[in-house]
Protein backbone atom coordinates (compact mmCIF):
# COMPACT_ATOMS: atom_id res chain seq x y z
CA UNK A 1 0.00 0.00 0.00
CA UNK A 2 1.59 3.28 -1.06
CA UNK A 3 1.83 6.10 1.46
CA UNK A 4 1.42 8.66 -1.22
CA UNK A 5 -0.25 8.26 -4.54
CA UNK A 6 -0.51 10.79 -7.35
CA UNK A 7 -2.95 10.18 -10.17
CA UNK A 8 -2.67 12.39 -13.20
CA UNK A 9 -1.55 15.46 -11.28
CA UNK A 10 -1.29 18.59 -13.45
CA UNK A 11 -0.47 22.10 -12.45
CA UNK A 12 -0.87 25.12 -14.67
CA UNK A 13 0.34 28.63 -14.01
CA UNK A 14 -1.43 30.80 -16.55
CA UNK A 15 -0.49 29.20 -19.81
CA UNK A 16 2.48 27.31 -18.41
CA UNK A 17 1.98 23.64 -17.68
CA UNK A 18 4.43 23.06 -14.85
CA UNK A 19 3.24 19.52 -14.16
CA UNK A 20 1.64 17.38 -16.79
CA UNK A 21 -0.25 14.28 -15.71
CA UNK A 22 2.12 12.95 -13.10
CA UNK A 23 1.41 9.45 -11.76
CA UNK A 24 3.47 8.36 -8.81
CA UNK A 25 3.28 5.78 -6.07
CA UNK A 26 5.55 6.14 -3.07
CA UNK A 27 5.74 2.89 -1.10
CA UNK A 28 5.87 2.87 2.68
CA UNK A 29 9.34 3.21 4.27
CA UNK A 30 10.94 3.92 0.92
CA UNK A 31 13.53 6.54 0.20
CA UNK A 32 12.17 7.83 -3.05
CA UNK A 33 14.11 10.26 -5.21
CA UNK A 34 12.85 12.76 -7.74
CA UNK A 35 15.39 14.13 -10.17
CA UNK A 36 15.34 16.20 -13.29
CA UNK A 37 16.82 19.30 -14.86
CA UNK A 38 16.12 22.76 -13.43
CA UNK A 39 12.59 23.88 -14.10
CA UNK A 40 11.35 20.33 -14.56
CA UNK A 41 8.67 20.84 -11.90
CA UNK A 42 10.21 19.05 -8.93
CA UNK A 43 9.62 21.78 -6.38
CA UNK A 44 6.19 22.48 -7.88
CA UNK A 45 5.39 18.83 -7.27
CA UNK A 46 6.38 19.24 -3.62
CA UNK A 47 4.28 22.36 -3.35
CA UNK A 48 1.28 20.54 -4.78
CA UNK A 49 1.73 17.62 -2.39
CA UNK A 50 2.00 19.94 0.64
CA UNK A 51 -1.02 21.99 -0.34
CA UNK A 52 0.74 25.24 -1.24
CA UNK A 53 -0.85 25.07 -4.69
CA UNK A 54 -4.05 23.19 -5.33
CA UNK A 55 -3.44 20.99 -8.40
CA UNK A 56 -5.26 22.01 -11.57
CA UNK A 57 -6.13 18.41 -12.29
CA UNK A 58 -5.64 14.99 -10.79
CA UNK A 59 -5.94 13.14 -7.56
CA UNK A 60 -3.64 13.18 -4.58
CA UNK A 61 -3.96 10.41 -2.03
CA UNK A 62 -2.11 10.35 1.25
CA UNK A 63 -2.66 7.08 3.08
CA UNK A 64 -5.70 6.47 0.90
CA UNK A 65 -7.17 9.83 1.81
CA UNK A 66 -7.75 12.40 -0.96
CA UNK A 67 -5.88 15.58 0.03
CA UNK A 68 -5.77 17.57 -3.21
CA UNK A 69 -6.53 21.25 -2.53
CA UNK A 70 -6.40 20.84 1.23
CA UNK A 71 -4.81 23.82 2.90
CA UNK A 72 -1.17 23.49 3.75
CA UNK A 73 -1.44 23.30 7.52
CA UNK A 74 -4.05 20.53 7.31
CA UNK A 75 -1.78 18.44 5.13
CA UNK A 76 1.03 19.02 7.62
CA UNK A 77 -1.17 18.00 10.54
CA UNK A 78 -2.09 14.82 8.72
CA UNK A 79 1.55 13.79 8.71
CA UNK A 80 3.46 15.36 5.84
CA UNK A 81 6.62 17.16 6.92
CA UNK A 82 8.87 19.07 4.55
CA UNK A 83 11.99 21.15 4.16
CA UNK A 84 12.50 23.88 1.59
CA UNK A 85 14.99 24.35 -1.21
CA UNK A 86 15.58 27.95 -0.22
CA UNK A 87 15.75 27.58 3.56
CA UNK A 88 12.68 28.93 5.30
CA UNK A 89 13.34 29.13 9.02
CA UNK A 90 11.82 31.41 11.61
CA UNK A 91 14.93 33.55 11.73
CA UNK A 92 14.21 35.55 14.84
CA UNK A 93 13.11 32.62 16.95
CA UNK A 94 15.55 30.45 18.84
CA UNK A 95 16.56 27.06 17.48
CA UNK A 96 14.49 25.39 20.18
CA UNK A 97 11.43 27.53 19.45
CA UNK A 98 11.75 26.83 15.74
CA UNK A 99 11.31 23.16 16.50
CA UNK A 100 8.76 23.48 19.31
CA UNK A 101 6.45 25.69 17.31
CA UNK A 102 5.94 22.88 14.80
CA UNK A 103 4.96 20.25 17.37
CA UNK A 104 1.60 18.51 17.50
CA UNK A 105 -0.90 21.11 16.37
CA UNK A 106 -3.41 18.30 16.13
CA UNK A 107 -4.19 18.27 19.79
CA UNK A 108 -2.64 21.47 21.02
CA UNK A 109 -4.03 23.58 23.82
CA UNK A 110 -6.17 26.53 22.82
CA UNK A 111 -5.97 30.24 23.41
CA UNK A 112 -7.35 30.31 26.96
CA UNK A 113 -5.32 27.32 28.11
CA UNK A 114 -2.22 29.06 26.77
CA UNK A 115 -2.64 32.45 28.36
CA UNK A 116 -3.99 31.12 31.64
CA UNK A 117 -1.32 28.42 31.84
CA UNK A 118 -3.79 25.62 32.53
CA UNK A 119 -2.40 22.20 33.56
CA UNK A 120 -3.28 20.66 30.19
CA UNK A 121 -1.10 23.29 28.57
CA UNK A 122 1.82 22.90 30.98
CA UNK A 123 1.84 19.14 30.54
CA UNK A 124 1.84 19.49 26.78
CA UNK A 125 4.64 22.06 26.97
CA UNK A 126 6.85 19.80 29.05
CA UNK A 127 6.37 16.89 26.70
CA UNK A 128 7.02 19.11 23.71
CA UNK A 129 10.16 20.58 25.26
CA UNK A 130 11.66 17.14 25.91
CA UNK A 131 10.85 15.91 22.45
CA UNK A 132 12.31 19.04 20.84
CA UNK A 133 15.51 18.81 22.87
CA UNK A 134 15.95 15.15 21.95
CA UNK A 135 15.54 15.95 18.25
CA UNK A 136 17.88 18.91 18.36
CA UNK A 137 20.42 16.74 20.10
CA UNK A 138 20.09 14.06 17.45
CA UNK A 139 20.80 16.63 14.74
CA UNK A 140 23.80 17.98 16.62
CA UNK A 141 22.36 21.41 17.39
CA UNK A 142 22.02 21.07 21.15
CA UNK A 143 24.73 23.61 21.96
CA UNK A 144 23.05 26.12 19.70
CA UNK A 145 19.52 25.59 20.97
CA UNK A 146 19.19 29.11 22.35
CA UNK A 147 20.69 30.90 19.35
CA UNK A 148 18.55 32.68 16.82
CA UNK A 149 18.02 30.51 13.76
CA UNK A 150 19.49 33.26 11.57
CA UNK A 151 22.85 33.02 13.33
CA UNK A 152 23.38 29.37 12.39
CA UNK A 153 25.66 28.27 9.59
CA UNK A 154 24.15 27.06 6.35
CA UNK A 155 24.57 23.37 7.12
CA UNK A 156 23.12 23.85 10.60
CA UNK A 157 20.14 25.66 9.16
CA UNK A 158 19.47 22.74 6.84
CA UNK A 159 19.60 20.36 9.78
CA UNK A 160 17.33 22.61 11.81
CA UNK A 161 14.77 22.48 9.02
CA UNK A 162 14.86 18.70 9.19
CA UNK A 163 14.43 18.78 12.99
CA UNK A 164 11.48 21.11 12.61
CA UNK A 165 9.89 18.85 10.03
CA UNK A 166 10.37 15.79 12.24
CA UNK A 167 8.90 16.98 15.51
CA UNK A 168 5.32 16.46 14.42
CA UNK A 169 6.22 12.81 13.74
CA UNK A 170 5.24 12.84 10.09
CA UNK A 171 4.74 9.61 8.21
CA UNK A 172 6.04 11.21 5.04
CA UNK A 173 9.00 13.56 4.92
CA UNK A 174 9.72 15.67 1.84
CA UNK A 175 13.28 16.93 1.50
CA UNK A 176 13.82 19.59 -1.16
CA UNK A 177 17.49 19.53 -2.15
CA UNK A 178 18.81 18.67 1.31
CA UNK A 179 22.42 18.51 0.12
CA UNK A 180 22.47 21.87 -1.69
CA UNK A 181 25.57 23.81 -0.73
CA UNK A 182 27.11 21.02 1.33
CA UNK A 183 30.66 19.73 0.97
CA UNK A 184 31.37 16.06 0.46
CA UNK A 185 31.86 15.14 4.11
CA UNK A 186 28.65 16.93 5.05
CA UNK A 187 26.91 15.00 2.29
CA UNK A 188 28.08 11.72 3.75
CA UNK A 189 26.78 12.77 7.15
CA UNK A 190 23.50 13.75 5.55
CA UNK A 191 23.15 10.36 3.93
CA UNK A 192 23.68 8.63 7.27
CA UNK A 193 21.15 10.98 8.82
CA UNK A 194 18.52 10.21 6.19
CA UNK A 195 18.97 6.48 6.70
CA UNK A 196 18.85 6.91 10.44
CA UNK A 197 15.65 8.92 10.54
CA UNK A 198 13.96 6.59 8.10
CA UNK A 199 14.80 3.55 10.25
CA UNK A 200 14.38 5.11 13.69
CA UNK A 201 11.21 7.00 12.99
CA UNK A 202 9.65 4.55 10.59
CA UNK A 203 8.85 7.10 7.95
CA UNK A 204 8.87 7.45 4.22
CA UNK A 205 11.18 9.92 2.56
CA UNK A 206 10.62 11.65 -0.73
CA UNK A 207 13.52 13.78 -1.85
CA UNK A 208 14.49 16.09 -4.65
CA UNK A 209 18.22 16.32 -5.21
CA UNK A 210 20.74 17.27 -7.86
CA UNK A 211 23.67 15.43 -6.35
CA UNK A 212 23.66 12.21 -8.37
CA UNK A 213 26.06 10.39 -6.12
CA UNK A 214 23.78 10.96 -3.14
CA UNK A 215 20.60 10.14 -5.00
CA UNK A 216 22.00 6.96 -6.51
CA UNK A 217 23.37 5.76 -3.17
CA UNK A 218 20.41 6.30 -0.90
CA UNK A 219 17.30 6.17 -3.05
CA UNK A 220 15.60 2.86 -3.52
CA UNK A 221 13.45 4.19 -6.28
CA UNK A 222 13.76 7.23 -8.52
CA UNK A 223 11.38 9.16 -10.74
CA UNK A 224 12.74 11.49 -13.40
CA UNK A 225 10.86 14.62 -14.41
CA UNK A 226 11.42 16.71 -17.50
CA UNK A 227 9.23 19.60 -18.63
CA UNK A 228 6.62 18.59 -16.06
CA UNK A 229 6.36 15.03 -17.30
CA UNK A 230 7.58 11.86 -15.72
CA UNK A 231 9.98 10.41 -18.26
CA UNK A 232 11.26 7.45 -16.28
CA UNK A 233 10.89 5.62 -13.02
CA UNK A 234 12.77 2.73 -11.49
CA UNK A 235 15.67 1.55 -9.41
CA UNK A 236 18.87 3.63 -9.50
CA UNK A 237 20.68 1.25 -11.84
CA UNK A 238 17.78 1.29 -14.29
CA UNK A 239 17.68 5.07 -14.23
CA UNK A 240 21.41 5.36 -14.82
CA UNK A 241 21.15 3.36 -18.01
CA UNK A 242 17.87 4.74 -19.29
CA UNK A 243 18.62 6.42 -22.63
CA UNK A 244 15.94 9.12 -22.20
CA UNK A 245 17.25 10.11 -18.80
CA UNK A 246 20.82 10.23 -20.09
CA UNK A 247 19.77 12.39 -22.98
CA UNK A 248 17.69 14.90 -21.02
CA UNK A 249 19.48 15.06 -17.70
CA UNK A 250 22.46 12.91 -16.87
CA UNK A 251 24.38 13.55 -20.04
CA UNK A 252 26.74 11.17 -21.80
CA UNK A 253 29.86 10.32 -19.87
CA UNK A 254 32.98 11.07 -21.78
CA UNK B 1 -7.42 51.00 46.15
CA UNK B 2 -9.13 54.19 47.18
CA UNK B 3 -6.35 54.85 49.66
CA UNK B 4 -3.68 54.43 46.99
CA UNK B 5 -5.59 56.81 44.72
CA UNK B 6 -5.83 59.50 47.43
CA UNK B 7 -2.21 59.12 48.35
CA UNK B 8 -1.05 59.34 44.73
CA UNK B 9 -3.14 62.43 43.98
CA UNK B 10 -1.67 64.07 47.07
CA UNK B 11 1.96 63.46 46.30
CA UNK B 12 2.00 63.83 42.51
CA UNK B 13 1.32 67.06 40.69
CA UNK B 14 -1.92 66.77 38.63
CA UNK B 15 -0.03 67.67 35.45
CA UNK B 16 2.42 64.80 35.91
CA UNK B 17 -0.34 62.46 37.00
CA UNK B 18 -2.17 63.20 33.78
CA UNK B 19 0.91 62.31 31.76
CA UNK B 20 1.38 59.10 33.74
CA UNK B 21 -2.22 58.05 33.12
CA UNK B 22 -1.87 58.77 29.41
CA UNK B 23 1.33 56.72 29.38
CA UNK B 24 -0.63 53.81 30.87
CA UNK B 25 -3.41 54.11 28.29
CA UNK B 26 -0.88 54.30 25.47
CA UNK B 27 0.95 51.25 26.81
CA UNK B 28 -2.28 49.26 26.63
CA UNK B 29 -2.91 50.34 23.04
CA UNK B 30 0.70 49.85 21.97
CA UNK B 31 0.73 46.34 23.41
CA UNK B 32 -2.39 45.64 21.38
CA UNK B 33 -0.87 46.88 18.13
CA UNK B 34 2.31 45.02 19.01
CA UNK B 35 0.40 41.74 18.85
CA UNK B 36 -0.98 42.53 15.39
CA UNK B 37 1.96 44.28 13.78
CA UNK B 38 4.97 43.53 15.96
CA UNK B 39 4.44 39.84 16.61
CA UNK B 40 2.26 38.55 13.80
CA UNK B 41 3.66 41.00 11.26
CA UNK B 42 0.33 42.29 9.92
CA UNK B 43 0.99 45.96 9.25
CA UNK B 44 -1.95 47.88 10.69
CA UNK B 45 -2.01 51.64 10.29
CA UNK B 46 -5.52 52.12 11.58
CA UNK B 47 -5.24 51.44 15.27
CA UNK B 48 -6.91 54.77 16.03
CA UNK B 49 -10.02 53.34 14.38
CA UNK B 50 -10.27 50.68 17.07
CA UNK B 51 -9.47 53.25 19.74
CA UNK B 52 -12.23 55.46 18.37
CA UNK B 53 -14.75 52.61 18.35
CA UNK B 54 -13.86 51.76 21.95
CA UNK B 55 -14.05 55.39 23.05
CA UNK B 56 -17.38 56.20 21.38
CA UNK B 57 -19.06 52.91 22.28
CA UNK B 58 -18.09 53.21 25.94
CA UNK B 59 -19.00 56.90 26.08
CA UNK B 60 -22.44 56.28 24.57
CA UNK B 61 -23.03 53.30 26.85
CA UNK B 62 -22.11 55.48 29.84
CA UNK B 63 -23.92 58.64 28.81
CA UNK B 64 -27.04 57.43 27.04
CA UNK B 65 -27.63 54.19 28.90
CA UNK B 66 -26.21 55.10 32.26
CA UNK B 67 -24.43 51.77 32.45
CA UNK B 68 -21.72 51.18 35.07
CA UNK B 69 -18.14 51.93 34.08
CA UNK B 70 -16.93 48.33 33.83
CA UNK B 71 -19.76 47.60 31.41
CA UNK B 72 -18.79 50.59 29.30
CA UNK B 73 -15.18 49.37 29.18
CA UNK B 74 -16.26 45.89 28.20
CA UNK B 75 -18.70 47.17 25.57
CA UNK B 76 -16.04 49.45 24.05
CA UNK B 77 -13.37 46.79 23.80
CA UNK B 78 -15.79 44.12 22.57
CA UNK B 79 -17.17 46.28 19.75
CA UNK B 80 -13.60 47.14 18.75
CA UNK B 81 -12.70 43.42 18.80
CA UNK B 82 -15.67 42.62 16.55
CA UNK B 83 -14.39 45.17 14.05
CA UNK B 84 -10.91 43.73 14.49
CA UNK B 85 -12.33 40.43 13.32
CA UNK B 86 -13.96 42.06 10.30
CA UNK B 87 -10.75 43.89 9.36
CA UNK B 88 -8.77 40.70 10.00
CA UNK B 89 -10.58 38.96 7.16
CA UNK B 90 -9.10 41.01 4.29
CA UNK B 91 -5.76 40.57 6.02
CA UNK B 92 -5.88 36.96 4.88
CA UNK B 93 -5.54 37.98 1.26
CA UNK B 94 -3.40 41.08 1.61
CA UNK B 95 0.13 41.68 2.75
CA UNK B 96 2.34 44.55 3.84
CA UNK B 97 1.57 47.87 2.18
CA UNK B 98 -1.73 46.66 0.70
CA UNK B 99 -2.97 45.65 4.11
CA UNK B 100 -1.74 48.98 5.51
CA UNK B 101 -3.91 50.82 3.00
CA UNK B 102 -6.97 48.78 3.95
CA UNK B 103 -6.42 49.55 7.64
CA UNK B 104 -5.91 53.26 6.92
CA UNK B 105 -9.16 53.19 4.95
CA UNK B 106 -10.93 51.48 7.81
CA UNK B 107 -9.78 54.08 10.35
CA UNK B 108 -10.87 56.87 8.00
CA UNK B 109 -14.32 55.29 7.57
CA UNK B 110 -14.69 55.08 11.34
CA UNK B 111 -13.62 58.72 11.68
CA UNK B 112 -16.03 59.95 9.01
CA UNK B 113 -18.78 57.79 10.46
CA UNK B 114 -18.48 59.42 13.88
CA UNK B 115 -18.20 62.81 12.20
CA UNK B 116 -21.77 62.23 10.97
CA UNK B 117 -23.12 60.09 13.77
CA UNK B 118 -25.94 61.88 15.60
CA UNK B 119 -25.70 60.07 18.99
CA UNK B 120 -21.94 60.73 18.92
CA UNK B 121 -22.44 64.48 18.66
CA UNK B 122 -21.14 64.66 15.06
CA UNK B 123 -18.14 66.97 14.62
CA UNK B 124 -18.69 68.56 18.02
CA UNK B 125 -18.02 65.28 19.77
CA UNK B 126 -19.28 63.99 23.06
CA UNK B 127 -18.73 65.81 26.30
CA UNK B 128 -19.60 65.24 29.92
CA UNK B 129 -18.38 61.66 29.93
CA UNK B 130 -17.97 60.69 33.61
CA UNK B 131 -14.30 60.73 34.60
CA UNK B 132 -14.06 57.21 35.91
CA UNK B 133 -10.54 56.40 34.75
CA UNK B 134 -8.25 56.80 37.73
CA UNK B 135 -4.54 56.28 38.22
CA UNK B 136 -5.06 53.06 40.20
CA UNK B 137 -7.40 51.62 37.62
CA UNK B 138 -5.06 52.37 34.72
CA UNK B 139 -2.15 50.94 36.68
CA UNK B 140 -4.10 47.79 37.45
CA UNK B 141 -5.37 47.26 33.91
CA UNK B 142 -1.93 47.99 32.45
CA UNK B 143 -0.34 45.38 34.72
CA UNK B 144 -3.00 42.80 33.88
CA UNK B 145 -2.57 43.47 30.16
CA UNK B 146 1.23 43.21 30.42
CA UNK B 147 0.89 39.95 32.34
CA UNK B 148 -1.42 38.31 29.84
CA UNK B 149 0.43 39.61 26.80
CA UNK B 150 3.63 38.19 28.24
CA UNK B 151 1.83 34.91 28.89
CA UNK B 152 0.51 34.81 25.35
CA UNK B 153 3.78 35.69 23.64
CA UNK B 154 5.80 33.14 25.55
CA UNK B 155 3.22 30.43 24.88
CA UNK B 156 3.21 28.19 21.84
CA UNK B 157 0.43 30.24 20.34
CA UNK B 158 2.58 33.35 20.68
CA UNK B 159 5.59 31.64 19.14
CA UNK B 160 3.36 30.53 16.30
CA UNK B 161 2.37 34.17 15.78
CA UNK B 162 6.05 35.11 15.52
CA UNK B 163 6.41 32.22 13.06
CA UNK B 164 3.69 33.75 10.87
CA UNK B 165 5.66 36.99 10.82
CA UNK B 166 8.94 35.25 10.05
CA UNK B 167 7.75 32.95 7.29
CA UNK B 168 4.17 32.28 6.46
CA UNK B 169 4.72 29.39 4.07
CA UNK B 170 6.99 27.60 6.51
CA UNK B 171 4.51 28.23 9.33
CA UNK B 172 1.77 26.56 7.29
CA UNK B 173 4.10 23.66 6.50
CA UNK B 174 4.58 23.23 10.26
CA UNK B 175 0.85 22.73 10.75
CA UNK B 176 0.15 26.27 11.93
CA UNK B 177 -3.21 27.64 10.86
CA UNK B 178 -1.95 31.05 9.76
CA UNK B 179 -5.43 32.23 8.77
CA UNK B 180 -6.70 31.65 12.28
CA UNK B 181 -3.71 33.35 13.91
CA UNK B 182 -3.83 36.44 11.71
CA UNK B 183 -7.48 37.01 12.53
CA UNK B 184 -6.81 36.31 16.20
CA UNK B 185 -4.00 38.86 16.20
CA UNK B 186 -6.34 41.50 14.78
CA UNK B 187 -9.05 40.67 17.31
CA UNK B 188 -6.63 40.90 20.25
CA UNK B 189 -5.01 44.08 18.96
CA UNK B 190 -8.40 45.68 18.38
CA UNK B 191 -9.66 44.59 21.80
CA UNK B 192 -6.76 46.35 23.53
CA UNK B 193 -7.11 49.34 21.20
CA UNK B 194 -10.78 49.59 22.18
CA UNK B 195 -9.95 49.18 25.85
CA UNK B 196 -7.44 52.01 25.60
CA UNK B 197 -10.00 54.14 23.79
CA UNK B 198 -12.65 53.49 26.43
CA UNK B 199 -10.24 54.41 29.23
CA UNK B 200 -9.23 57.50 27.28
CA UNK B 201 -12.84 58.64 26.82
CA UNK B 202 -13.55 58.23 30.51
CA UNK B 203 -10.47 60.18 31.42
CA UNK B 204 -10.80 63.13 29.05
CA UNK B 205 -14.51 64.01 29.69
CA UNK B 206 -14.64 64.92 26.06
CA UNK B 207 -13.97 63.11 22.79
CA UNK B 208 -14.32 64.16 19.18
CA UNK B 209 -13.50 62.47 15.86
CA UNK B 210 -10.33 64.58 15.57
CA UNK B 211 -8.87 62.76 18.57
CA UNK B 212 -8.67 59.60 16.51
CA UNK B 213 -7.27 60.75 13.19
CA UNK B 214 -4.56 59.22 11.05
CA UNK B 215 -1.80 60.88 13.09
CA UNK B 216 -3.01 59.03 16.16
CA UNK B 217 -2.66 55.71 14.34
CA UNK B 218 0.84 56.68 13.30
CA UNK B 219 1.69 57.70 16.84
CA UNK B 220 0.72 54.28 18.22
CA UNK B 221 2.56 52.55 15.38
CA UNK B 222 5.61 54.67 16.20
CA UNK B 223 5.55 53.46 19.79
CA UNK B 224 5.65 49.85 18.64
CA UNK B 225 8.31 50.39 15.99
CA UNK B 226 10.47 52.59 18.22
CA UNK B 227 10.35 50.07 21.06
CA UNK B 228 11.10 47.18 18.75
CA UNK B 229 8.61 45.03 16.86
CA UNK B 230 7.35 42.12 18.90
CA UNK B 231 8.95 43.19 22.17
CA UNK B 232 6.79 43.84 25.23
CA UNK B 233 9.36 45.97 27.12
CA UNK B 234 9.88 47.76 23.81
CA UNK B 235 6.22 48.67 23.42
CA UNK B 236 6.06 49.82 27.04
CA UNK B 237 9.14 52.00 26.69
CA UNK B 238 8.07 53.24 23.26
CA UNK B 239 4.69 54.29 24.63
CA UNK B 240 6.31 55.99 27.62
CA UNK B 241 8.88 57.88 25.55
CA UNK B 242 6.48 59.04 22.87
CA UNK B 243 3.97 60.23 25.46
CA UNK B 244 6.46 62.02 27.69
CA UNK B 245 8.77 63.39 25.00
CA UNK B 246 6.29 65.85 23.42
CA UNK B 247 5.55 67.18 26.91
CA UNK B 248 9.21 67.62 27.75
CA UNK B 249 9.77 69.36 24.45
CA UNK B 250 7.28 72.05 25.36
CA UNK B 251 10.27 74.15 26.41
CA UNK B 252 11.31 74.57 22.79
CA UNK B 253 7.78 75.79 22.03
CA UNK B 254 6.99 75.86 18.34
CA UNK B 255 10.02 73.76 17.39
CA UNK B 256 8.57 70.92 19.41
CA UNK B 257 7.45 68.70 16.55
CA UNK B 258 10.71 69.38 14.73
CA UNK B 259 12.74 67.98 17.61
CA UNK B 260 10.32 65.13 18.01
CA UNK B 261 10.73 64.17 14.36
CA UNK B 262 14.50 64.53 14.50
CA UNK B 263 14.70 62.27 17.55
CA UNK B 264 12.66 59.61 15.79
CA UNK B 265 14.96 59.77 12.78
CA UNK B 266 18.07 59.51 14.96
CA UNK B 267 16.70 56.55 16.88
CA UNK B 268 15.91 54.71 13.70
CA UNK B 269 19.41 55.35 12.39
CA UNK B 270 21.17 54.07 15.49
CA UNK B 271 18.73 51.32 16.39
CA UNK B 272 16.95 50.30 13.20
CA UNK B 273 15.27 47.38 14.93
CA UNK B 274 13.88 49.59 17.66
CA UNK B 275 15.14 49.94 21.20
CA UNK B 276 14.44 46.35 22.22
CA UNK B 277 13.98 44.69 18.84
CA UNK B 278 15.60 41.24 18.75
CA UNK B 279 17.10 41.78 22.18
CA UNK B 280 16.99 38.90 24.61
CA UNK B 281 18.27 38.42 28.12
CA UNK B 282 20.09 35.31 26.88
CA UNK B 283 22.17 37.32 24.38
CA UNK B 284 23.03 39.97 26.95
CA UNK B 285 24.36 37.38 29.39
CA UNK B 286 26.28 35.65 26.64
CA UNK B 287 27.92 38.87 25.46
CA UNK B 288 28.87 39.74 28.99
CA UNK B 289 30.36 36.30 29.51
CA UNK B 290 32.25 36.46 26.25
CA UNK B 291 33.69 39.81 27.30
CA UNK B 292 34.68 38.42 30.67
CA UNK B 293 36.37 35.42 29.14
CA UNK B 294 38.57 37.26 26.70
CA UNK B 295 41.36 38.28 29.10
CA UNK B 296 41.72 34.65 30.21
CA UNK B 297 42.18 33.42 26.69
CA UNK B 298 44.91 35.84 25.73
Amino acid sequence: MPVLELRGISQEFGGLRALDGIDLQVPRHAIFGIIGPNGAGKTTLFNVITGIYPPTEGQLLFQQQPIASWSSHKVARLGVGRTFQNIRLFNRLSVLDNVKVAANWNRSAGFWASILGLPSYSREQKHCQEKAEALIDMLGLYDKRMEYAQSLSYGEQRRLEIARALIAEPSLLLLDEPAAGMNSSEKIELMDLIWKIRDDMQLTILLVEHDMHLVMSICEQIAVLDYGRKIAEGRPEQIKSDPRVIQSYLGVEA
Amino acid sequence: MRFLEQWITQIIDPYYLRIIILVGINIIMALGLNITTGVTGQLSMGHAGFMSLGAYTSAIVSLKMGAPFWMALLAGSTIAAVFGFIIGLPALRLEGDYLAIVTIGFAEIVRVFFLNFEPGGKAVGLSGIPQETSFTLVLLITLVVIFFTQRLLSSRLGKAMYAVRENEIAAEACGINTTHLKVLSFVLGAFLGGLGGALYAHYMYYISPQDFDFMRSIEILNMVVLGGLGSIPGSILGAAILTILPEMLRVVAEYRMLFYGALLVLLMIFRPNGLFGDMRVYDLIKTRRAKGEKPCQS
